[in-house]
């Protein structure tokens, strides 16, 4: 087992290493200057040489890129150039919120989209079907940013019900962070939702249709127990998977939702830093962002090695 | 019965909203300002947070004309190369300190010599800075720039406290420390600034708020729906096509403004060989018979709304420095075509940039459309900002659909883009006479000579057409019916001394 988790945290180095090249290289590969966009209105050629210095802009592209990797196995990822505040401090800001947002979007994607596909596998072909086949297809099929402004719209300014966007910490007020959450929430989890309960229904059906369902159903057992008890169980294992991954795109695709809430979450971090060309905040939410994603697979794979032995020997 | 409860209910339900938010104003802002460094910064929206946070020596009213502010007042020089300017007395900055002359000098030398400045070129003429006594400095000009004053009533006239600007060095844009009316508490990056008042502010009789919040909302719609909820106050930039809505609620009020900028197509006349290989960049015939192709009310009613002011020139038609002797051609397609004809290209083609905001890939349309019917057949390009502003630097362009947010003076709004290789030249425009007539008209200081000048600079630029002007925006301000006091002036910043809830 030892050997393994060495072999595999060995094999993470090189893996960031290119990750991080990838990173640094696309970013230069984005049309337009960093430094005349932040120069501003005037485009002092002044201002323009010295933000070009402060950035290394007329050093070669290894030499820019070995200043990056220097600073960030120091744990630095370098100052917004716009905000000037470290990216580290940036990311610790806005991650939070961000992961928030995508709970509570997932809670409420589960809370709709399983009963929904329960109840549309045990309703085959009634109305109840294709009601909520409807709905799944709406939910699938509406832009973000539009329900986000309809919800707005309607609770927001007619209903007077919710804040109509911006981000309250739960640490001030967990009841004003709750409601400023709860509709870039619904707009997230809602079409994750529709995904959950297409795949809900079709695992229910199958699972519905096999051997043990029809024995269960056979020795008596009340047909609630059948659905939730011996169906549901076995049908949610592919849904649980599909929701943790769901999770990870939720991350990345609460960019425009944070945009139309204003919800000052990482999406918007990483939106703004890319029209303003604020490179240091772009390389380092992304490499951020990869390392997560490396690291969470390092632990599943580690997590199938403990359950599964075969693993550590091949 | 039920009605009156109803109309008692809502009474009691205004009462307390009113009393719980008597205090606080919460504006509306259309983008999240950058660095809050007099110094460093270099957006608009950033200015907006500075009227309140820190005043200047001199101001501008609604007539555009300069008023002192930290200033009392000023006297220029026989020669005009020197201006003695005496300071308001009894000034303190958010921590305290004094505001006397020591602090206007380091504040101007600051500005000069800080490490990415963008006030030095603004103050470029400026050559020293002389303590005379603690209420008076001289500022001592290499040359006499008639421009000066109206820089001093901007970023560049903001003086800072030298204790806290000396301890923050470049970290000073994080804590601000100014002498406006408002001191700033904090700022959580892309949510909110926070201001709130200054007990010893030198005009306190004028605030009226114990705090102010800016929220950066991007969205137009959604910053009109914070304010129709009641989470906000004020919101500045409302959409155009917002306007009627707005109108329609008497809970709210408008307040438009004609802009200081403008609104105009750039051409690449000179800034890289692509000027010479299309007719557009040229030839001058064919860039009038574009002009003459365009009918801006038009241009203004489809892009905007209707809500802008059709213009020809750097300045609005309302502004003491239009050339009235160079007014807005009328459309004429039939002598666009005999021009075009005249060129010997009857249907010019070229590539009109624009950056991907609405309202330039509109007029973008709208002029593809009008033009059309001259002969030209225009290609729209739409770029982001950006790539875009890259692409003009470089002269990779033929035209570019490009604004302006506009200065106080003139100059402001015509120097760096006709004088020859000035960094906002992106038309690559160089005419040694219209140089000459710049430098005058910035050398010297009598209005009527000054107007003169700009009227000669409109007789030949509007001739060359290395801009062609289109509108003036309105700044368009919605706000809560329960506020008063609102100054409109015509650069568009919101200034919350003044204003007040009835």
């Amino acid at each position: 087992m030892g050997t393994y988790l060495i072999r595999r945290i060995a094999q993470i180095v090189p893996t960031l290493l290119f990750v991080s090249i990838l990173i640094f290289g696309l970013q230069q590969l984005l049309p337009g200057d960093p430094a005349k966009v932040l120069a501003g209105e005037e485009q002092d050629p002044a201002v323009i040489a010295h933000l070009r210095e402060t950035m290394h802009l007329d050093e070669p592209f290894p030499i820019r890129y070995l200043y990056w990797l220097r600073g960030v196995l120091h744990g630095d990822l370098g100052e917004s150039l716009r905000m000037q505040q470290p990216v580290r401090a940036l990311i610790a800001d806005k991650l939070p919120v961000t992961i928030e947002l995508a709970c509570i979007a997932i809670v409420i994607a589960l809370a709709i989209g399983i009963p929904a596909g329960v109840i549309s596998a045990v309703r085959r072909g009634t109305g109840w079907d294709y009601g909520a086949n409807v709905v799944a297809l709406w939910g699938l099929s509406t832009p973000n940013f539009w329900l986000g402004i309809m919800l707005i719209l309607l609770f927001s300014v007619t209903l007077g019900w919710l804040p109509a966007s911006g981000y309250v910490s739960p640490r001030e007020d967990w009841r004003a962070n709750l409601a400023a959450m709860i509709m870039p929430a619904f707009v997230l989890g809602n079409a994750i939702a529709a995904v959950l309960m297409r795949h809900t229904r079709s695992a229910m059906l199958q699972v519905l249709s096999s051997d043990y369902v029809r024995t269960a159903r056979a020795k008596g057992v009340k047909e609630r127990d059948v659905v939730l008890k011996h169906a549901l169980r076995n049908a949610l294992i592919p849904i649980i998977t599909l929701g943790a991954l769901e999770f990870g795109t939720l991350l990345s695709g609460a960019v425009l939702t944070e945009q139309v809430f204003t919800i000052p979450g990482f999406g918007k971090l990483i939106v703004d830093a890319v029209f303003n060309r604020d490179y240091a905040v772009v390389q380092g939410v992304v490499l951020f962002t990869a390392t997560a994603y490396i690291l969470l697979n390092l632990i599943a794979d580690v997590a199938y090695a403990i359950v599964n032995p075969r693993i550590r020997v091949h | 019965m039920d009605q009156r409860i109803r109309c008692f209910l809502t009474a009691v339900a205004c009462l307390l909203a009113a009393g719980a938010s008597a205090q606080t104003l919460r504006i509306g802002l259309a983008e999240d300002p950058d660095v809050l460094d007099p110094t460093l910064a270099r957006s608009f929206v950033g200015r907006i947070v500075f009227a309140s946070l820190c005043d200047k020596l001199f101001d501008i009213d609604d007539k555009l004309n300069i008023v002192p502010q930290l200033a009392s007042g000023y006297e220029w020089s026989a020669d005009n190369k020197a201006l003695t300017i005496k300071l308001r007395q009894g000034v303190t900055f958010h921590d305290g300190e004094k505001m006397d002359a020591a602090a206007v000098k380091y504040s101007l030398e600051r500005h000069k010599t800080m490490a990415g400045s963008n006030r030095r070129g603004e103050l470029a003429p400026l050559a020293s800075v002389d303590v005379v006594d603690p209420a008076t400095v001289r500022l001592n000009l290499s040359a006499p720039f008639s421009p000066l004053l109206a820089q001093l009533a901007d970023r560049a006239g903001m003086i800072v406290s030298p204790k806290a600007a000396e301890a923050a060095g470049d970290k000073f844009g994080a804590k601000p420390v100014c002498a406006g009316p408002f001191r700033f508490v904090e700022r959580v990056a892309q949510d909110r600034i926070v201001l709130e008042r200054y007990a010893n502010y030198w005009d306190k009789d004028a605030v009226h708020f114990d705090r102010v919040v800016f929220l950066p909302i991007p969205d137009p719609t959604v910053r009109l729906a914070n304010l129709r909820s009641g989470q906000l106050d004020f919101v500045e930039r409302l959409a155009a096509s917002d306007v009627p809505q707005v109108k329609s609620d008497a809970r709210f009020k408008l307040t438009k403004i004609t802009e200081i900028g403008y609104q105009g197509i750039t051409i690449n006349v000179g800034k890289s060989d692509l000027a010479q290989k299309n007719p557009l960049g040229r030839d001058p015939r064919v860039r009038e018979a574009l002009e003459l192709a365009l009918d801006r009310d038009g241009i203004v009613q489809v892009a905007m709304d209707g809500e802008a002011d059709p213009g020809n020139q750097w300045v609005a038609p309302s502004n003491a420095f239009y050339a009235k002797s160079s007014p807005i051609p009328r459309r004429n397609v039939e002598r666009a075509k005999a021009l075009l004809k005249e060129a010997g290209v009857a249907n010019p083609s070229f590539t009109l940039m624009t950056a991907t905001t609405g309202d330039a890939q509109r007029i973008a349309q709208v002029v593809q459309a009008m033009a059309r019917e001259a002969g030209f057949d225009v290609k729209i390009q739409s770029t982001e900002f950006a790539t875009s502003l890259d692409m003009a630097d470089k002269g990779q362009f033929e035209a570019y659909v490009l604004a302006w947010s506009g200065r106080a003076d003139p100059d402001g709004n015509i120097f760096s883009f006709d004088a020859c290789k000035q960094p906002l030249n992106y038309a690559g425009y160089c005419k040694p006479e219209v140089d000459d007539l710049l430098k005058r008209s910035r050398t010297t200081l009598d209005l009527a000579e000054r107007r003169k000048l700009y009227a000669d600079i409109a007789a030949i630029v509007l001739k060359d057409r290395p801009i062609v002007y289109l509108y003036h925006r309105h700044w368009l301000w919605a706000y809560t019916g329960k506020l008063d006091g609102v100054q409109a002036i015509p650069d568009g910043l919101v200034r919350v001394k003044g204003a007040r809830f009835k």
